[in-house]
């Protein structure tokens, strides 16, 4: 049999076809992973379209319907301020997606740049940065967002910035790891023997290796972000009283408890939307952990 | 390396991390915009110079912030958290005071929902991909995504609102008076004391919140448990236990969960931060007076000395639990004990 196999058929389309039908193969046997994506892309859709869809204006309040229950005007009912709560869910997308986000990325970005760093250089400074990545470690999430929250004031930004403060030495640690480990394989000791600099040892061939289980991490962890955001909204930490955010929502709920159709629609509306990112995130671990599937 | 050797090592290297900690929780309270003076003075009180200038004396504001951070470390050695703006009293008694509440309920919270976690987590791994499994998953997933605070206001209108089975909001009923001192643990102390009518109130009151936290602490335990106890049930030492004939349930219990536990207790260990997280929304919709409700009006009036001494208190326990944790090591693994 000669050996006529043509090297030319791996092209970078075919490569591609090739990743795509991997894909789209584990996403046919993991339905959990695409019911997770259908619901953040609707969730998407519905926030980014909000001015559309709804009824009403966010902010309007209507002193005529105050508390009202689920009606044909009012499908999720009116507020303690006569806002049509429907509206209100659909405008809340546009605050919490983003802001969990916003929270991973740059949390990660801070992580990933203290983390190189520390792990690249080594030595005394690799030990200071390290102590400053446990010092903000020893502090409970909720408690350091809470105090950095309090002194900047309720504001959506300023909850995302403390929620960042808090959100990026666990990447540091990780990434750090992982560039220690990288470090000292051959692909790196070539770059080095050829004259690359120190940066573009880093940047060209250290960290693209530890990037995946970096953007694993972030992808678990939008749910929990988004959930914590929530919590500070629904402390006053978060978004001004007045925005149509979510926690903020909820936390209504607690004087006006037997109108549930003030807390529970948005309450759902965070639940649905974390539960739809930690079934994106628990379907793509198992598809990296080779460990668990079998 | 010997053990007294191994401590003092470890010791050494908490002491700049607590002084970190100081540094951190000094810094957030005073490189801020907000101002406590707006917070905590009424509105008449903010035209008049006077007033404002013996505020700022009196909180020590109009002194440079090194001076400020010194003193404060000055007091700290002396077990002198400051005392609170809000609240007028010394931040150390007010922690005295809140602290029990939280135990109470983390403790109800943490026992309740380690313990249901395990079991849901090893009937998952046991009988994987059958229904109950995907059953268990799909609620513990569920217990990690709701909202901890709609969770607590779904059983607070459930249970008491709706169905009227348990008391609301509070942890004793106002009519009946808290029983003296002892551990200021509710439950404890009225049935040391012989109270039962304010046992019976206050274990009731618990039910609700204390299971609410559980709820969400069995959702994170039985993931771990259900992933952990997967892979040692794949080890060869089960398979060689099982080719020895032991029953299947020895065999789950005694050579796969007792090594499985291994990472669930260490989680454990690291999950009283979400505790903590969970006991802060918790206290403030069930009207909770711990350590949480105390941090969350702190943060809300501004008073910095009570934040300032909370996630200081808060960041030291954990410095602390660490620390145990690491000499636990020392036993545990053998190779710290040759390096």
């Amino acid at each position: 049999m000669s050996l006529t196999y043509s090297t030319t058929s791996l092209t970078r389309a075919s490569v591609w076809r090739k990743r795509w039908e991997d894909v789209a193969h584990h996403l046919r046997r993991n339905p959990i992973v695409v019911a997770g994506l259908t619901v953040v892309i609707v969730w998407c859709v519905l926030g980014l379209l909000a001015s559309v869809i709804a009824p009403y204006d966010p902010l309007a309040q209507n002193t005529k319907a105050l508390k009202q229950p689920p009606s044909v005007s009012h499908i999720m009912g009116t507020d303690e301020l006569g806002r049509d709560m429907f509206t209100r869910v659909l405008y809340g997308a546009r605050i919490t997606i983003p802001a969990g986000l916003q929270t991973v990325t740059f949390g990660s970005l801070v992580g990933i740049i203290v983390g190189s760093l520390a792990g690249y250089l080594g030595g005394l400074f690799d030990e200071i940065l390290m102590r400053i990545t446990e010092l903000f470690m020893a502090f409970p999430t909720i408690v350091l967002a809470m105090a950095v929250t309090a002194a900047l004031g309720p504001d959506v930004n300023h909850a995302v910035f403390a929620l960042v403060i808090v959100w990026w030495p666990s990447y540091a640690r990780m990434i750090r790891g992982l560039v220690l480990d990288a470090k000292s394989r051959e692909y790196v000791e070539a770059a080095r023997s050829v004259g690359a600099s120190g940066f573009y040892i880093l940047t060209r061939t250290i960290l693209p290796n530890c990037i995946a289980p970096a953007l694993i991490l972030a992808t678990l962890d939008i749910g929990n972000a988004i959930l914590t955001f929530a919590g500070l909204s629904f402390l006053g930490l978060g978004a001004a009283p007045e925005r149509a955010e979510w926690g903020r929502m909820v936390s209504i709920g607690i004087d006006t408890f037997d109108q549930w159709w003030i807390w529970l629609y948005p309450g759902v509306a965070i639940a649905l939307l974390v539960m739809a990112f930690n079934f994106i995130g628990d379907g793509l671990r198992d598809l990296l952990d080779p460990r668990l599937r079998r | 390396m010997s053990f007294p050797l191994y401590i003092l090592r470890r010791f050494l290297l908490t002491i700049p991390l607590v002084l970190g900690i100081t540094v951190v929780a000094f810094l957030i309270a005073n490189a801020v915009p907000a101002d406590p003076i707006n917070a905590n003075l009424p509105q008449n009180a903010l035209n008049n110079p006077e007033i404002i200038a013996v505020f700022r004396a009196k909180w020590g504001l109009d002194k440079p912030p090194v001076e400020r951070y010194l003193t404060y470390l000055g007091n700290l050695l002396r077990g002198d958290l400051g005392t609170s703006i809000k609240t007028n009293r010394p931040i150390a008694a007010d922690i005295a005071r809140f602290l029990p509440a939280t135990i109470e309920l983390s403790t109800v919270g943490i026992l309740f929902g380690v313990g249901l976690g395990i079991l849901f987590g090893v009937i998952s791994a046991v009988w994987r991909n059958s229904l109950i499994d995907y059953g268990v998953r799909i609620l513990s997933l569920i217990g990690v995504s709701f909202p901890i605070f709609l969770l607590a206001l779904l059983a607070l209108s459930i249970f008491h609102a709706q169905l009227g089975w348990l008391p609301g909001p509070g942890r004793i009923n106002p009519r009946i008076t808290p029983p003296q001192t002892i551990t200021g643990l509710y439950v404890v102390d009225s049935l040391l004391r012989g109270n039962m009518r304010a046992f019976q109130d206050t274990l009731l009151r618990l039910i609700l919140p204390g299971f609410t936290l559980a709820m969400y602490v069995s959702g994170i335990i039985a993931r771990i448990t259900r992933s952990s106890l997967l892979e040692v049930l794949g080890q060869d030492y089960i398979r060689t236990a099982r080719a020895k004939g032991l029953r299947e349930q020895t065999v789950i219990i005694k050579h796969g969960l007792r090594n499985a536990l291994i990472p669930v207790v260490t989680i454990i260990g690291l999950m009283y931060g979400n505790l903590l997280v969970g006991s802060v929304l918790i206290e403030s919709i069930y009207a909770w007076p711990g350590i949480g409700l105390y941090m969350f009006r702190a943060s809300t009036s501004q008073d910095f000395p009570a934040i300032m001494g909370v996630s200081m208190l808060i960041a030291l326990i954990y410095v602390g639990v660490n620390f145990v944790v690491d000499l636990l090591y020392y036993f545990i693994d053998p190779r710290i004990r040759l390096a």
